[in-house]
């Protein structure tokens, strides 16, 4: 299992940003080399630590956003009062470095082994580990069937959205809708789950990532339309700026 | 781009913001910061265990002694002051908690134990040290700032063990399974780290 994986001492490596991605106006993905990278699962995440010239430093954990068995990708969203989204969104650029270690967590992962139906629920960048999933499905020519329900403000808050425009998708976009927008338009709520996620009676496998609000609804909402709780893997991040 | 110092790498045109000046250093551990936030963090959805169905055992492979509900809060209670410090980085300073120490449940059992394995709802587990859960170090907390504490933070009740990482602090106790040796408990499965002290930064295995 993974988590004899891990038992070794996860040491700090350098991180050398070979490609930025603007995901969203808030967004940017950035692609990492890292030397001697063991390779990841699907959901693991990633501790960053920055450093000023005086010794100051600053840690924060991000989940890896790409499959097992490309380079490791990040994507970070800006938050206004942040320590570190800022630095890692605005002023980073291809060549720079900093320290990583990881792949950590052994917990929120899906291996094409542990079987499905898999149904993920993301809202605004806790998407980054659903993609990690998906892609990992898709290069594992896995058979297990897969829905992914993602929550963003408006259609310009879409994480991934070429990637994520196919049918296993579905959208729902809380504060504003483009003209024509079929998808859903309100917050994630047992309704849209009943329609959405796949009938407990498949005893489905759920991965539910994003603000603690949107877990804590979205998670207890699938415990009362009867999904086990312990095949609900929840990931959450808050007012620290963890993601 | 980049240049090495002793300590290890500088991030280009990284300021950083420092620990707020409100904050005395001294309490903050490495790698940490303040939040005045109480973040909320666990592996899966938040369990509602009934008060009326709610025990509290300590066990060592039979139960030894179990509470009821009423019969948990009929115990003596004291307040406790407390910082703490979450593995995924954050502090929070002068949380004030109301609860029953560990010392008072292990009272009531005849026991040798050099270890816990803490049990709580929905198959969650947590190892410690027994010196680290006696000797006034350790709480079952059923109030959180004057309040009954929320689902969402562990309640009914949850075990306060300040002085190590807050996983240890298990949510939604409802025992303690005396150990002759160490086992690692949910976390401890994925790799973090058996101990957990904040102050010497042991967040995963190998730390």
């Amino acid at each position: 299992m993974a988590g004899t994986a891990l038992r070794g001492r996860l040491s700090w490596r350098v991180a050398t940003v070979t490609a930025v991605v603007d995901e969203t106006p808030r967004v940017r993905s950035l692609q990492l080399d890292i030397p001697d990278w063991p390779g990841h699962l699907a959901g693991q995440h990633v501790d960053v630590r920055l450093a000023t010239e005086d010794g100051y430093r600053a840690e924060r954990p991000y989940s890896i956003a790409s499959a097992p068995g490309e380079a490791p990708v990040i994507t970070v969203e800006r938050l206004e009062h942040g320590e570190v989204s800022p630095y890692l969104t605005e002023d980073v650029r291809p060549g720079d470095a900093f320290e990583i270690r990881g792949p950590i967590g052994g917990y929120f992962l899906w291996r094409p082994d542990d079987g499905g139906p898999l149904f993920l629920a993301a809202g605004g960048s806790g998407v980054a580990p659903m993609r990690a999933i998906l892609r990992h499905r898709r290069h594992s020519m896995s058979k297990v069937k897969a829905r992914l329900l993602y929550s963003s403000r408006t259609v310009e808050d879409i994480i991934y959205r070429a990637e994520l425009a196919g049918e296993e998708v579905v959208h729902t976009l809380t504060r504003a809708q483009p003209p024509g927008w079929t998808g859903y338009t309100r917050r994630v709520d047992a309704g849209v789950l009943r329609e959405v996620a796949w009938p407990a009676d498949e005893q489905p496998l759920a991965f539910v990532c994003g603000p603690t609000s949107f877990v804590e609804s979205v998670a207890g909402d699938l415990v009362a339309l009867g999904y086990a709780p312990g095949r609900i893997k929840t990931e959450r991040f808050g007012a620290t700026g963890g993601r | 781009m980049k240049r090495e110092t002793d300590t290890g790498l500088v991030s280009r045109g990284f300021r950083g913001r420092r620990r707020s000046a409100s904050a005395d250093p001294a309490r903050v551990p490495p790698g940490q910061s303040v939040t005045r936030d109480f973040p909320v963090l666990s592996a899966g959805p938040t369990p509602h265990t009934p008060l009326d169905q709610w025990t509290f055992s300590i066990e060592n492979g039979g139960v030894l002694r179990t509470w009821m509900w009423e019969e948990f809060r009929a115990l003596p209670s004291e307040p406790v002051t407390a910082d703490i410090h979450c593995v995924t980085r954050w502090s929070k300073l002068d949380t004030n908690w109301q609860g029953v120490s560990v010392d008072t449940l292990l009272a009531e059992v005849d026991h040798h134990a050099d270890y816990v394995l803490v049990l709580c709802d929905g198959g969650y587990t947590t190892n410690l040290p027994i010196d680290d859960v006696t000797g006034g170090k350790a709480w079952v907390v059923h109030t959180y700032e004057g309040e009954p504490l929320d689902h969402e933070h562990g309640g009914p009740a949850r075990l306060l063990v300040p002085h190590l990482y807050f996983w240890k602090s298990a949510k939604w106790v409802r025992g303690l399974r005396l150990l002759d040796e160490d086992e690692p408990g949910f976390w401890e499965t994925y790799g973090y780290h058996m101990y957990g002290d904040p102050w010497r930064e042991q967040r995963y295995a190998g730390d």
